[in-house]
C-alpha cells in the first residue's frame, strides 16, 4: 500500500484551506504583501459554499438611506447576537465592510443599482436601515465569482512577471487536508490527499489560514453542501487551538420543506426584506404573536404599520418577519408543533399576493427558478412551503480580532470556521461582509507572522507518516458502511441537538457520539483510492464526530437560551451567562473538554452607543451600575 | 409513490468503461442526482460523482442524462416515465477521471488567458457610478454558474479535439462579452477574440444557449453581438484606415 500512494511536496508561505469567500479574500490578501500562497480546497475552484449565498453582503455605505453608518451596523449585529459577540470583530466589521464592498467592485463585480448609480442596498432580518449590497438575489456567486477572477487576474500579473501563473498563488482544487503538521509549538505545515488519484500531497508552510466554512453536515436537515463537515474547526482542535460559542447554531428560520430530496435548501430571507409574509394554515400573520421583549419597541404591532414600513421606513416600525433569524425560526416551529403548520409540515411564506409578478421574478429569480424547477410551484402565483433548516454555526476557532490568529502560532482562521464576530446569532448578510473583512485579515495577519519568522519551522516525517496511516486505514477496513454511520449521527444530532433542546435529550446524544466515535475508527471503504467518495466520507467522519460533540457538551453547559441555542428547561436569556464563553479543546485528540472564560467587557465609547434602556435588558445590574459610571464620566 | 427504475451509469475510470445496470428505488420529488446518491449509498460507495449545493447554483454535477447535457440536481424524475431505463454518462468532451466525474481542466485553463477586468486607473473603490441598465447585459452573463456544459455541448470541440487549443468554448467567448460590455472595463477584447479565442469558429448553431440552466441567451445575447462587434471593427472603412495610420495605444499593440 505505502508504495502505490505517492507524497508530493509543496513549499509555501501561506496554506489556505478553504476556497470561499473567506479563503479567497485571504489568499488574495497573502499573495498581495508578496507572499507564495496556496489555496487548497475540496472542490473545484468557485463552487465552494458561498456560491449559495443570496440576500447579500451588509454594508453601511448609507447608498439608500443616508442614516446609516457603522455604529448602526455596528448596534444591529451586536444585538442581533445577543450581546454574545466578540465586540472588537463587530466593530472591524462595521467599519470595513464598506471598503471591501467597493473593492470588489473595481475587481469586476456588478452590483443592482440605485437610481444615481451608486450600489443598490435592500432591507434584510434585523437591519435598521437598508443595508445589503447585492445582485438580485445570487450574491454569492457574483462574490465569489469575483474573487475568483481576482486571483486569476494576480497569476496573469504573475506570468508577465515570472513567465508561470503559479509562481506566487496555486489552487490545489479537489484536494483535502486531513491535519496540520506542527513543530513544537508552531504550525509548519498540512497534510493532506488528491481527491481525484488519491495520492498524497504535504505543505511545507509556516502558516495555515483555515477558511473551511461550517459544520451543517452533522445535521439531516441543512442548507450545507457536502464540503461542510466541520474540517476546520476539527483541524484546529487537533493542532491545540481552541473553539468557542460552539452551542451556537443558526437555523435558517425559511428552508424548503417539500419535495422531501431538497427538505432543508435555502429560501433566502431576501423574500421576506422585500415584502413576503408568513401565514399558518389558519391564514394568519402569526409573526405578531412572537414578537420577544427586547425588541419589543422595534416591530411593529399591527399589519397596517408592517405593511406601510415598506414605503415609509421614517414613520413606521418594520414587520416582525423581519425579526433576527433565531426568532422566526422558533415561531415557525413552534406553530408547526401547535399544529398549524401547512400541509408538507412547514408554515405558508408568501410573496405572490406582495408583488406584481413580473417585479418576484426580477427581485427574485433563483427563487422562482428554484422552486418551480424542484417543487413545481410557482411562487408569483401561490405561497411557498417552509420551515428552519440548519444553516450556519456561530461558534469556530477562537482569534484574535485583528489578525485573525488562533491560539497556536502560525494557525489564523477566517469566516464561518472562527467564531466570536457574530456571537449567540448571526444576522443575515453579515456573513458575506464578514468573509471579506476577516478574509483580508487573516490574510494579512500570516503575511505578517511570516515576515517575523526567526526561523522556518521543520515538517517532522513521524508526524507525516502518522498522518498516512490515519488516512489509508479505511481503505484497509472491511468494517461497516460510513454512510450508515454518517445517517446515524445526523438523525443523533438533529432529533436531540437541534433547534429546541432538553437536558436529557443533549446527554443522550453524547452516549451516541460516544459509541459512534468506535464506529468511526472501524468503518471501511471499499475500492480504490481513485475518486472513491466512500473513502472521502469515512475520513471526513472523524471531523464531524468531533465537532459534534463539541456542539453537545456546550449546548448540555449553557443553562438559558440565546440566540442559537434553545433550551426547552432554560427558556429564559440569562444577563448572568452574557459574557460566559465555552471554550472547547482536546487534549488527546478524541475527547472534548470545555472550560468556561469571561469574555472582556465592551470598550467605552462602544458601550455608550447604546441607549441604557436597551442595556438593561441584557446587563446584570453590577454590569450596568459599571456602565453608569462610565456614562456618567 | 415509490418505485424501482432501471438505470444504466457508466462506470470507469483510466480510458477503459462500460455501463453497469441498477435497478434502484425512486421517490416522490426526486432527481436524478439523488438516485446517484442511492447507488452511493447502498449498491455503490466508490461511484463518483461531483456535485454540491443540489439547488442548481454551483454547477458542478453536470452530467449526460439519456444523452442530454443536463444538471443532475435539476432534472426531476417526474420527468421520465416509470419504465423507462435512465442512461447517465460523463461529458463527452472532457477527459474522465472516473465515472461521471471528468476532466474540466480545460475550462480553467482557458479561463486564465482572458484578460482580466481592466477599470480606467484614474477611478477609485468606491467612486464607480453605473445606471441599472447599463449594468444587466453584462449581469445576465455573470449569472453563469461555470456547470461547462455549453463547452461541453459545443460541436466545435464536442467532437474535435484538435480546435480545443484555438476555441475558448461559448463559456469564455461570452466572458470576453461581458467584459466588453462593462461600462468600465477600458480593454480592447475584439481582437482577441477573434484571433486567440476563436470566436469565428462559432456558426451560431444555438446549442450552446439550449443547454445553459441558467437560461442565459448565449448567442443571441453574447456571441452574435460580440461577433458584430469585431465585424464593425475589421469592415469598417473608417476603422480601417484609422488603425493603419494611428497605432492603438502606445505599445504598438
Amino acid at each position: 500500500m505505502e508504495n502505490t500512494h505517492n507524497t508530493e511536496r509543496h513549499e509555501y508561505d501561506v496554506v489556505v484551506i478553504g476556497a470561499g469567500g473567506a479563503g479567497l479574500r485571504a489568499a488574495i490578501e497573502a499573495r498581495q504583501q508578496g507572499k507564495r500562497t496556496a489555496i487548497v480546497c475540496k472542490s473545484l475552484f468557485g463552487k465552494a459554499h458561498t456560491v449559495m449565498a443570496e440576500g447579500g453582503a451588509a454594508a453601511a455605505m448609507g447608498n439608500v438611506n443616508p442614516d446609516d453608518n457603522w455604529m448602526v451596523h455596528f448596534r444591529d449585529t451586536m444585538r442581533g447576537g445577543k450581546f454574545l459577540n466578540n465586540w472588537r470583530m463587530a466593530e472591524l466589521h462595521a467599519k470595513e465592510a464598506p471598503d471591501r464592498v467597493w473593492e470588489l467592485e473595481a475587481w469586476g463585480a456588478l452590483f443592482d443599482r440605485t437610481k444615481d448609480g451608486k450600489i443598490s442596498q435592500r432591507n434584510f432580518g434585523g437591519h435598521e436601515y437598508p443595508r445589503l449590497a447585492h445582485v438580485g438575489d445570487r450574491t454569492g456567486l457574483e462574490l465569489i465569482r469575483t474573487l475568483q477572477q481576482r486571483v486569476v487576474a494576480l497569476q496573469q500579473e504573475d506570468y508577465e512577471t515570472h513567465g508561470d501563473y503559479e509562481a506566487y498563488i496555486k489552487v490545489f482544487a479537489e484536494c483535502t487536508v486531513t491535519r496540520l503538521l506542527k513543530d513544537g509549538d508552531a504550525i509548519s505545515g498540512a497534510f493532506g490527499y488528491w481527491r481525484e488519484s488519491g495520492n498524497f500531497v504535504l505543505f511545507d508552510a509556516p502558516t495555515v489560514v483555515l477558511a473551511t466554512g461550517g459544520i451543517g453536515k452533522s445535521y439531516v436537515v441543512t442548507s450545507n453542501s457536502w464540503e461542510y463537515t466541520g474540517d476546520g474547526h476539527a483541524l484546529a482542535l487537533l493542532a491545540g487551538a481552541k473553539l468557542i460559542n460552539m452551542e451556537f447554531i443558526q437555523f435558517h428560520p425559511t428552508g424548503m420543506v417539500w419535495p422531501p430530496s431538497v427538505r432543508g435548501i435555502l429560501v433566502t430571507e431576501s423574500v421576506r426584506g422585500d415584502g413576503g409574509v408568513l401565514r399558518n394554515s389558519d391564514g394568519k400573520r402569526f409573526m405578531f404573536d412572537y414578537i420577544p421583549e427586547v425588541f419589543r419597541d422595534k416591530y411593529a404591532t399591527t399589519e397596517e404599520e408592517g405593511d406601510r414600513w415598506y414605503t415609509d421606513q421614517a414613520n413606521n416600525r418594520r414587520p416582525p418577519e423581519l425579526l433576527p433569524r433565531d426568532e422566526v425560526a422558533r415561531a415557525i416551529n413552534s406553530e408547526v408543533k401547535a399544529g398549524r403548520g401547512s400541509p408538507q409540515g412547514g408554515v405558508f411564506l408568501d410573496v405572490s399576493t406582495r408583488l406584481p409578478a413580473e417585479e418576484i421574478k426580477k427581485r427574485l429569480p433563483s427563487m422562482h427558478h428554484q422552486f418551480k424547477e424542484l417543487a413545481d410551484v410557482d411562487i408569483t402565483a401561490e405561497p411557498m412551503q417552509v420551515g428552519p433548516t440548519c444553516h450556519y454555526i456561530m461558534g469556530g476557532v477562537e482569534v484574535d480580532a485583528d489578525t485573525g490568529a488562533a491560539a497556536v502560532p502560525g494557525l489564523f482562521a477566517a469566516g464561518e470556521v472562527s467564531g466570536g464576530m457574530h456571537g449567540s446569532n448571526r444576522l443575515g448578510g453579515n456573513s458575506l461582509s464578514d468573509l471579506l473583512v476577516f478574509g483580508r485579515r487573516a490574510g494579512a495577519g500570516a503575511a505578517a507572522y511570516v515576515d517575523a519568522l526567526k526561523s522556518r519551522p521543520k515538517v517532522l516525517p513521524e508526524q507525516v507518516t502518522e498522518a498516512r496511516e490515519e488516512a489509508l486505514a479505511p481503505l484497509g477496513h472491511t468494517g461497516e458502511n460510513p454512510y450508515e454511520v454518517h445517517h446515524e449521527l445526523q438523525r443523533t444530532m438533529n432529533d436531540l441537538v437541534g433547534i429546541i433542546r432538553k437536558s436529557e435529550e443533549v446527554a443522550e446524544a453524547l452516549e451516541v457520539v460516544e459509541k459512534l466515535k468506535e464506529r468511526v475508527r472501524l468503518v471501511g471503504a471499499a475500492g480504490s483510492a481513485v475518486y472513491n467518495p466512500g473513502w472521502h466520507l469515512a475520513i471526513d467522519l472523524r471531523n464531524m464526530v468531533l465537532v459534534s460533540e463539541c456542539v453537545a457538551r456546550a449546548a448540555l453547559i449553557r443553562e438559558e437560551s440565546r440566540g442559537g441555542h434553545t433550551r426547552d428547561d432554560f427558556p429564559e436569556m440569562s444577563p448572568e451567562w452574557r459574557r460566559r464563553l465555552l471554550v472547547c479543546s482536546t487534549q488527546d485528540g478524541s475527547a472534548v473538554e470545555v472550560e468556561e472564560r469571561l469574555q472582556p467587557g465592551m470598550r467605552d465609547d462602544l458601550i455608550t452607543l447604546f441607549d441604557r434602556d436597551e442595556l438593561k435588558k441584557y446587563l446584570t445590574d453590577e454590569e450596568m451600575a459599571e456602565f453608569d459610571g462610565i456614562a456618567k464620566s | 409513490m415509490s418505485y424501482k427504475a432501471k438505470f444504466k451509469v457508466w462506470r470507469g475510470e483510466g480510458g477503459e468503461g462500460k455501463l453497469e445496470d441498477f435497478t434502484v428505488e425512486v421517490n416522490e420529488g426526486e432527481v436524478v442526482l439523488d438516485i446517484i446518491h442511492r447507488l452511493q449509498a447502498t449498491q455503490a460507495p466508490d461511484l463518483a460523482v461531483r456535485w454540491n449545493c443540489k439547488a442548481g447554483k454551483c454547477g458542478s454535477c453536470s452530467m449526460e442524462i439519456n444523452g442530454k447535457p443536463r444538471l443532475g440536481c435539476m432534472t426531476r424524475m417526474s420527468t421520465f416515465s416509470e419504465d423507462e431505463t435512465i442512461t447517465v454518462t460523463p461529458m463527452r468532451t472532457f477527459p474522465v477521471i472516473k465515472d461521471l466525474v471528468t476532466d474540466v481542466s480545460y475550462n480553467y485553463q482557458k479561463a486564465r488567458e482572458v484578460q482580466s477586468f481592466t477599470p480606467p486607473s484614474s477611478v477609485r473603490p468606491g467612486e464607480y457610478r453605473m445606471k441599472q441598465v447599463d449594468v444587466e447585459r453584462s449581469q445576465e452573463f455573470r449569472k453563469c454558474i461555470e456547470c461547462f456544459m455549453c463547452n461541453n455541448v459545443c460541436h466545435v470541440i464536442r467532437d474535435h479535439e484538435e480546435n480545443k487549443t484555438n476555441f475558448s468554448g461559448p463559456r469564455f467567448l461570452m466572458r470576453i462579452a461581458e467584459l466588453d460590455m462593462h461600462p468600465y472595463d477600458v480593454a480592447d477584447r475584439q481582437d482577441a477574440a477573434q484571433e486567440e479565442h476563436g470566436l469565428g469558429y462559432c456558426n451560431i448553431t444555438k446549442c450552446c444557449t439550449e443547454v445553459c440552466p441558467e437560461h442565459i441567451k448565449i448567442t443571441d445575447n453574447a456571441l452574435i453581438p460580440m461577433k458584430e462587434r469585431v465585424v464593425d471593427r475589421r469592415y469598417d472603412p473608417l476603422v480601417w484606415l484609422g488603425n493603419k495610420i494611428f497605432r492603438r495605444g502606445d505599445n504598438g499593440k
